[in-house]
């Protein structure tokens, strides 16, 4: 039961303070799921990045529904999920009731003179954070290096997600090597 | 108006099953749905709710539906269009993450993920490069950016600690400036 009430409490923060899309929550996630509660490993949050790539939907949720899952089976991830959905679900509501021309208010603007350099930052921690967890060896150096200038000339990130996972086969694969030796 | 309800759930399930690759993907085809196919909202309607929707917390895709369901058919309509953007990756992600935690430590599939971790660290990063090029940052706006940055991956700092301290500097820059709006900081 407390387990149950500190997810729904985590992703309910998560929720409400994710800015700047969805690289930016990444930093947030990762913080509350990988440092402050070791719910997942730091490997095991990178490939749930992973496969929020190349699943529908934003990244917030899918691992609100992931790391639910992985901690309390089928309830937990629909309070995960919930939980992430939530402030938004409210802030939205307030706004469409009461504050028609939100995003005009002078406030709101300066706030995010400040919020919108500083979540750049945040995708910038996410990165390095994600990085430590994934340079093993001179493969994934190339990989990255390959992935990294491609993203940059705008591919598609679900084929360089694919690309990158038969890299891996070829690379990684122990009983593929063995079959080229025969 | 219950036929209504339906047909905003069904279409904000295509909506969310359809777009892969997170948020921002999903607002052209909502934009497509809802106000150019169906004109259950006018275009500048639509736009109006983006500028909310970016500048709120949460998901855009998720508070671009609040808002449109909220628009379209009040409070049920809009758990009723949150519930049908959520749904499809909700389910798609239970069933992988079922699926998943037995398979993830054959051999086969830590080969593959091998491969994509590095590729997901190049695509974070890019982004990093991307947006600094396209929001046209000034320098002090830079500084911003770096001292957010070494807060998190030096000083262990929470994100949302560091998120609130830069909504307070924006909102304190206000007070300095007088309140006046000047479009160059931007």
């Amino acid at each position: 039961m407390a387990v149950l009430i500190k997810i729904l409490l985590s992703f309910i923060k998560i929720g409400a303070f994710s800015f700047g899309g969805g690289y930016a929550v990444l930093a947030v996630i990762q913080k509350e799921i990988v440092n402050v509660n070791h719910w997942l490993s730091n490997k095991d949050f990178i490939d749930v990045v992973a496969i929020s790539q190349v699943t529908p939907g934003p990244i917030a949720i899918n691992s609100a529904t992931y790391v639910g899952y992985t901690i309390k089976g089928i309830l937990g991830s629909t309070l995960a999920t919930l939980g992430v959905v939530l402030p938004s679900f409210v802030i939205i509501l307030i706004i469409a009731r009461y504050f028609t021309r939100f995003s005009d208010k002078p406030a709101v603007k300066w706030m995010f003179k400040g919020i919108r350099p500083a979540s750049i930052g945040l995708i910038a921690a996410a990165a390095v954070s994600v990085a430590e967890g994934s340079f093993i060896d001179v493969y994934s150096w190339l990989i990255f290096l390959l992935a990294f200038i491609l993203t940059y000339k705008d591919f598609d990130p679900i084929l360089l997600t694919i690309i990158s996972g038969i890299l891996g086969i070829i690379f990684y694969y122990q009983p593929l090597h063995a079959l080229f030796r025969l | 108006m219950t036929k209504r309800l339906i047909q905003m759930f069904l279409v904000f399930f295509k909506i969310g099953a359809f777009t892969l690759g997170g948020g921002y993907a999903m607002v052209p085809l909502m934009k497509k749905e809802i106000a150019g196919k169906r004109k259950w909202l006018s275009d500048e309607e639509f736009v109006d709710i983006l500028a909310v929707a970016q500048s709120a917390p949460g998901p855009i895709a998720i508070n671009t539906s609040v808002y449109v369901g909220y628009k379209m058919g009040g409070f049920i309509g809009s758990i009723v269009a949150t519930l049908g953007s959520t749904l499809p990756s909700f389910i798609t992600i239970l069933l992988i993450a079922m699926f998943f935690t037995t398979i993830k430590d054959q051999p086969l599939i830590e080969a593959i993920f091998k491969g994509i971790r590095p590729a997901v660290a190049a695509m974070i990063g890019a982004s990093v490069i991307t947006l600094l090029k396209s929001a046209k940052i000034k320098s002090g706006a830079l500084t911003v950016t770096f001292l957010a940055a070494v807060a998190i991956i030096v000083f262990n700092l929470h994100p949302i600690l560091v998120i609130i301290l830069a909504a307070l500097g924006g909102i304190s820059a206000m007070a300095i400036s007088g309140g006046e709006e000047r479009g160059s900081t931007d």
